[in-house]
């Protein structure tokens, strides 16, 4: 048995500096970083689905199928960090064979399958229509594209070809029901991520009864950053194509541009609210830490303001939070602009993640020592690969690829 | 409210009350309850480490590497000591070459040098799971794979174990680490398999100087029981509730 | 055609149901609560066999007499007393079987985990008889002029 097989898991990328335990690496690396950043996202995408078919916002309509057809995309992405992670992946589902319900991970089995569920169904009801609609216009061609087509739309249809009002308003009030249970359960699906971190007592840190609402804040706000992100850049491609078919002072341009920005406007105002809530959090957490002194506080503060401090207060509080707010509330809001503070304030969730995840292990459980992760960026091994920079940039791709492609069966983003 | 009223609620509330307590004096002095809360087990396992009688030769670790097939070279280690050497200028000097596998053979700790004339003490301390009475390791695993025995042993399932790496976070004493080969968790088990045949744990057996000991809580003409009972003993960070049943004589503040 | 609502819950429940159907194939059947309670006796109960089952490695000194009563003896009077033969020579495992031959191990490092002095005060380790690994002999083995199982300076 040669030493290739031999690794100890997280000695390469973890630098111990002073006295740490032996047995201390860190072994939750980048993909457990990963892992509550997508989960946020699903939430936060459902979340924003479902403040159109629950709350009527009727400016929403267009992003609300999006993003639920883009919640759909992440969903079997969020569970990649997690097979990466495992030490034994294909044991992976003894989660759902033998739950320990006293772990917050064990939730993951029952919480991830409900979630997908609710999902999928809503998805279902919305496009029961297009479904039946389709199977009668494939009905009569003959190319293997369109039987192909015309097959896979019968199974979806689950034989229910009733297109009368009274069946489409069933549709549509069961697509509000699943919305309104959705949202409790999205919100679980990221709380108890924020859990699994808060209630580990061993490390001090990540032991915080606020660490499962400061998740869910954020997640939210992710999930709606990405969504009207996506959604900006969709629509400016739409306009783009516009303009080249129909030259550029045309009307049609003109609607897609002040469309846009009636919908843009009216998510910034939410993404706001739940932004503010979230740092509020977060200053409540570290000034009550320093307020209150206990035996971890020196590491920690050592740790926050000197060798995180660029992460935490530049990175992430700054860039991240306070630059995305002022942007979002200076008057005249352009695409632009709000483009940026959407891409800052992914970067903002992302490093706040990273912080937590990594910051609780850049010290020993000494409280003597500190430990610095050395990300892997180029790949000699599985292993390297699974836990570096390329294994998370797959983790990151792969929502966009899987959303192209579920595109083409449910069509969310008209290209008219 | 009438007088007749007043009586009748004044003899309800006081007739509660004393069912309640009377009732609360039988669950105490239930023998089945007293029984169940013992367990019928007669063994709880319990270690007790004398600071005062380590040297740091490191010869525990060495026989636990071996008796336990935790590979020799890597950084790993179920059992490990520490060395702590305090300077007159109250600073605290803290080192674990290799977990302490080849002993203690320089005087440099950290790189640094420190003169002899400016340690005011120093002393060896080795350490090992605790195997705690309420393990936070155990609550915190997804899948069962890792349980306590009811001699009071946390053991892993490395058949069952899915690595995720949840209970070597929960552990406050950062005993538990990933398996470099079988890829699971890994712990001290006390060698559980050495005492369930009535044999000492490998570093309890190799240790030269009487520093480690294994006894059982439950007889009470168990020398390491006695001990426990009636000299001054100390443990790790209770603060965390784990209640961990791995005593120390000669515990210094100085202990991380 | 009814009341098509629940079909969705028509396949949920399917497969909820293929889930628990596997997890009755792939769950042994000795998996349960066994011990305190749930939170810290749920676990496969062949697992604490598995464990009582290893293979022991350190014999101890007693076995060691049947063959090598020469060295024994030599070692039950002198200060080496307190060590196992194992501490130096390894485990035994099923020697003489297999190993054939345990390790002889003459490096310094080996006598250097008790014999390298360390100046700590109030420390057992003061009163082992230790030498400075740098300027005593360097590059020597111990065992040149010192016989680890009796080692006795006045007989040098």
């Amino acid at each position: 048995m040669g030493t290739e097989e031999m690794v100890v898991h997280g000695a390469e990328w973890t630098v111990k500096q002073l006295f740490v335990y032996p047995n201390e690496f860190i072994y939750w690396s980048v993909q457990i970083v990963m892992y509550p950043y997508m989960t946020g996202l699903v939430a936060g995408a459902f979340v924003l689905s479902s403040l159109y078919h629950v709350f009527d916002q009727k400016d929403l309509k267009d992003m609300a199928r999006f993003s639920l057809v883009f919640s759909l995309a992440l969903l079997p992405t969020a569970m990649m960090p997690l097979m990466f992670h495992l030490q034994q992946p294909l044991r992976g589902f003894n989660v759902l064979f033998t739950p320990h319900f006293t772990s917050a991970i064990a939730a993951f089995g029952i919480v991830f399958s409900t979630y997908a569920m609710i999902v999928v169904s809503e998805i279902w009801f919305v496009y029961r229509q297009f479904f039946v609609e389709q199977i009668n216009e494939l009905r009569a061609k003959n190319d293997g594209l369109s039987r192909l087509k015309f097959y896979l739309y019968q199974l979806f249809s689950l034989g229910a070809h009733d297109l009368s009002d009274e069946a489409v308003n069933k549709d549509k009030r069961a697509v509000r029901l699943l919305a309104a249970i959705g949202i409790p359960v999205a919100c679980f699906l990221h709380g108890y991520a924020g859990f699994i971190f808060g209630s580990v007592k061993a490390n001090a840190l990540w032991m915080s009864p606020l660490m499962p609402v400061i998740f869910i804040m954020s997640a939210v706000v992710s999930g709606i950053a990405l969504c009207m992100l996506t959604y900006i850049a969709i629509m400016e491609w739409k306009k783009f194509s516009t303009v080249l078919a129909r030259g550029r002072g045309d009307e049609s341009v003109q609607l897609i541009r002040s469309v846009e920005m009636e919908v843009v406007k009216k998510a910034s105002r939410y993404l706001i609210g739940f932004l503010v809530a979230a740092i509020s959090l977060e200053l409540l957490d570290l000034i009550f830490r320093g307020y209150t002194a206990m035996k971890s506080w020196d590491i920690l503060r050592t740790v926050m303001y000197e060798e995180d401090f660029v992460k935490i207060f530049i990175l992430q509080y700054l860039c991240g939070n306070l630059l995305p707010f002022v942007l979002l509330l200076l008057p005249r809001l352009t695409i632009r602009r709000t483009a940026f503070a959407l891409a800052l304030i992914l970067f903002g969730v992302f490093m706040m993640r990273w912080n937590v995840v990594i910051g609780g292990q850049a010290f020993s459980l000494s409280f003597a020592g500190f430990m610095h992760y050395h990300i892997p960026v180029i790949p000699h091994s599985l292993e390297t690969y699974k836990e570096g920079v390329l294994g998370a940039l797959t983790v990151a791709g792969t929502p966009f690829v899987l959303f192209w492609l579920i595109n083409k069966i449910v069509p969310s983003i008209r290209y008219n | 409210m009438s007088q007749t009223r007043r009586d009748l609620l004044k003899k309800v509330i006081i007739g509660s009350i004393g069912a309640t307590v009377s009732l609360d004096l039988f669950r105490f002095l239930s023998p089945a309850q007293l029984q169940a809360a013992i367990g019928d087990q007669a063994v709880r396992w319990v270690f007790l480490v004398d600071t005062t009688k380590c040297v740091g030769c490191g010869l525990c670790v060495k026989a636990c590497k071996k008796e336990n097939e935790v590979p020799y070279d890597v950084p790993v280690t179920r059992t490990w000591v520490e060395r702590y050497v305090v300077t007159k200028d109250g600073r605290s000097h803290i080192d674990t070459p290799n977990g302490g596998r080849d002993g203690f053979v320089d005087k440099k700790i950290q790189g640094e040098e420190i003169r002899d004339q400016d340690i005011n003490k120093a002393f060896f301390v080795p350490k090992l799971c605790n195997q705690c009475e309420n393990p936070a390791c155990v609550q915190v695993c997804p899948v069962g794979a890792t349980y306590q025995t009811k001699d009071g042993v946390t053991l892993v399932d490395r058949k069952w174990c899915i690595g995720c790496g949840y209970c070597i976070m929960a552990c406050p004493y950062g005993v538990r680490f990933f398996h470099p080969i079988h890829k699971v968790a890994e712990k001290c088990t006390f060698c559980y398999h050495r005492i369930s045949k009535g044999l000492k744990p490998a570093c309890v057996q190799a240790c030269p100087f009487g520093a480690r000991q294994l006894g059982n809580l439950k007889n009470p003409d168990d020398p390491v029981a006695q001990i426990i009972k009636t000299q001054r003993v100390g443990v790790l960070k209770d603060e965390y509730g784990t209640k961990p049943q791995v005593f120390y004589i000669g515990l210094d503040t100085n202990v991380r | 055609m009814k009341n098509h609502v629940l079909r969705p819950l028509w396949v949920a429940i399917g497969a909820v149901a293929l889930v628990l159907i596997v997890r009755h194939l792939m769950v042994p059947a000795d998996f349960g609560v066994h011990g305190k309670n749930f939170t810290y006796g749920f676990h496969r109960q062949g697992s604490i066999a598995d464990w009582q089952d290893v293979g022991v490695k350190y014999k101890g000194k007693e076995i060691c007499k049947e063959c090598h009563e020469d060295k024994c003896t030599d070692n039950a009077s002198a200060k080496h007393s307190r060590l196992e033969c194992e501490n130096c020579h390894g485990p035994a495992m099923n020697h003489p079987e297999d190993p054939a031959k345990l390790v002889i191990d003459r490096s310094r490092d080996l006598c250097l985990r008790c014999h390298a002095s360390l100046p700590y005060p109030n420390n057992p380790r003061g009163r082992i008889p230790g030498i400075d690994p740098v300027t005593h002999n360097p590059g020597q083995e111990c065992s040149a002029c010192h016989n680890p199982h009796k080692p006795n300076l006045e007989a040098m």
